[in-house]
């Protein structure tokens, strides 16, 4: 876009909204008194100054184009280059710019100036969206003024049934400032249909879901996560069990942004926790194009496939939380996909004991997706603050915790064979006579979270884990 | 005033609605008849309409402001919304 010129002389920018713009009004008046070529243009009220004659720039397209960050500024122009600018007002630097004695000799000496509008951060993407050229390179799609916006995008097939942001230029442009990435960075390749995703594109569905620009480096990460072979996200769309990824976030970015790791934490009602999953999601069907019903053949599904994301809960937790357990620095941000359904809870209002609760827990984690089969599947188990004192009271470290576990996780295989208890699932024959763990190695997930009331804990079961299905991916989230 | 968004898609697929299946009779329809603006398309149309009305369909007129140019999308909207099938009077 071509910036346009300044007139030759003075050049004055200034707004009624200032009250050192009104304080240097009789300055203004005065230099045009002294027969001074001068140009003063207003950026909100285009009567203002009232005993000057004023250009309207509450377009603010020449504010924008000259870098205008203070009112007033003055800015010399000659031959139609600016040759020096002063902000506020500054008795001596005014009278050395215009080349002028006794300017405002009734003003105080000096009074800092007020924001320019042009630089205001309710207009500045807007501005920039008017008159600083797209960078953004996404196909324009318009909607007819008569039709109703929410309509038109899922009409378009865009939505996962809820309302979704309109994704305007200006509101992309914004939530891309919460990366530092480059808009056309490839980020990942998306399936089912493998396309690439830039930076652009993830921006685009994390406004559609409703996010907000500090959330988009967890969106980010989180399509990388998910677009690996480890996560395979194509067999875990494919499949026709009721999963899908769900997002455990760890270190400092929780609380940054919000997001709520404590009462009804894997419900509704935190717009981070229920918009950052979504985002996921929509980039799946928007970008990758994985629909229901296309390759999304789940014969159910479940509530969470819209989205589903969670922080732990690190400060109240009696142990190292998830991320630590996989490698990381408890100072790292880094976000967790696990292949899982819905969560289930498990109610143990009696055992004060951590004996007790430890086998109670096994008890419940044993009917993870069949109580006959047995390391296929993982699982995660989000332990509540209450149940988690019992361990805390007690002085069992989180290895303490999962050595007893693992105890009570090893089953007869006797009674989980195919036909034992007259039930024809199970494991094979084969296992007859051993004893067989419920999870593989490192198959059983531990996050700490909730309210600090309720006896309750919730297990989120898992896809077919290891090479035919997903495994567990963390990724570091990029500050 | 209408809003311009950007598509969330990968872009192998163009951005448009489906269209709807064409109707086997134009029994209790309505038509849409749509002049491009090109000399003498409105003698076709209006030639059309006659037909049309001797019918008992019901028509409505609509009109693009240039043939130069792709119709304004209210002028689709206020088409799709209004009629169930549309006529276009293509060629002068």
């Amino acid at each position: 876009m071509i910036r346009p010129t300044l007139p030759d002389g003075l050049v004055v920018f200034v707004k009624r909204d200032c009250a050192t713009c009104v304080l240097v009004e009789p300055v203004l008046a005065d230099l045009r008194g002294r027969g001074r070529k001068l140009t003063v243009y207003t950026q909100d009220d285009p009567t203002f100054p009232d005993s000057v004659e004023s250009v309207d720039d509450t377009s603010l397209e020449l504010s924008w184009h000259h870098d205008i960050e203070t009112v007033p500024t003055v800015i010399v122009v000659d031959d139609g280059h600016e040759t020096t600018r002063t902000v506020g007002w500054d008795r001596e630097q005014w009278e050395a710019l215009v080349g002028e004695d006794e300017l405002g000799t009734d003003l105080p000496d000096w009074r800092p100036g007020c924001g320019s509008l042009s630089v205001d951060p309710d207009l500045a993407t807007g501005l920039e969206v008017r008159f600083g050229g797209s960078v953004l390179r996404s196909r324009r799609v318009e909607i007819a003024g008569a039709e109703d916006d929410w309509e038109a995008l899922h009409d378009r097939g865009w939505s996962d049934g809820l309302p979704v942001v309109p994704p305007t230029e200006e509101r992309v442009l914004r939530m891309l400032q919460g990366t530092t990435r480059r808009p056309d960075e490839v980020m990942a390749t998306v399936p089912p249909d493998l396309a690439d995703c830039t930076v652009e594109k993830i921006a685009v569905n994390a406004v559609l879901a409703g996010c907000r620009p500090e959330y988009l480096p967890v969106v980010i990460a989180a399509v990388e996560a998910a677009c690996t072979d480890e996560f395979n996200m194509h067999g875990l769309l494919a499949t026709t069990m009721p999963t899908a990824p769900v997002l455990i976030v760890n270190g400092p970015i929780r609380n940054r942004i919000g997001m709520n790791a404590g009462i009804n934490v894997l419900g509704q009602g935190n717009r981070a926790n229920s918009t950052i999953g979504r985002a996921l999601q929509l980039v799946i069907r928007n970008v990758g194009g994985g629909r229901p019903g296309e390759v999304d053949r789940a014969t159910q599904g479940n509530p969470a496939k819209l989205g589903f994301c969670f922080p732990e809960d690190e400060e109240g937790s009696p142990w190292e939380s998830l991320a630590v357990e996989r490698g990381f620095s408890p100072e790292a941000d880094t976000v967790t996909l696990f292949p899982g359904e819905g969560p289930r809870c498990v109610v143990d209002q009696l055992s004060r004991d951590p004996h007790d609760l430890t086998r109670s827990l096994a008890m419940n984690l044993r009917a993870t997706t069949h109580p006959k089969l047995a390391m296929a599947f993982d699982a995660i188990l989000v332990i509540s603050p209450e149940h988690a004192a019992r361990y805390r009271d007690a002085g069992w470290s989180k290895a303490r915790f999962r050595e007893e576990l693992d105890q009570y996780l090893l089953m007869d295989a006797d009674d989980m064979i195919r036909g034992a208890q007259g039930v024809a699932e199970g494991v094979p024959v084969d296992f007859a006579g051993s004893r067989i763990p419920k999870f593989r190695p490192d198959g059983l997930h531990i996050v700490h979270a909730g309210s600090g009331a309720g006896l309750f804990s919730m297990i989120i079961g898992g896809w077919v884990n290891g090479e035919v299905g997903s495994n567990c991916v963390t990724k570091e989230i990029p500050t | 005033m209408s809003l311009t968004v950007l598509d969330p898609t990968n872009e192998t697929a163009p951005a448009v609605r489906p269209k709807v299946k064409r109707p086997a009779a134009l029994d209790g329809l309505t038509v849409g008849l749509l002049d491009i603006s090109k000399p003498r398309g409105d003698v076709f149309l209006n030639r059309l309409e006659d037909r049309l009305v001797e019918l008992g369909v019901r028509v409505e007129r609509f009109r693009k402001p240039t043939f130069a140019k792709p119709a304004p999308v209210d002028l689709r909207h206020e088409i799709a919304t209004r009629c169930d099938v549309v006529i276009e009077a293509l060629a002068d």
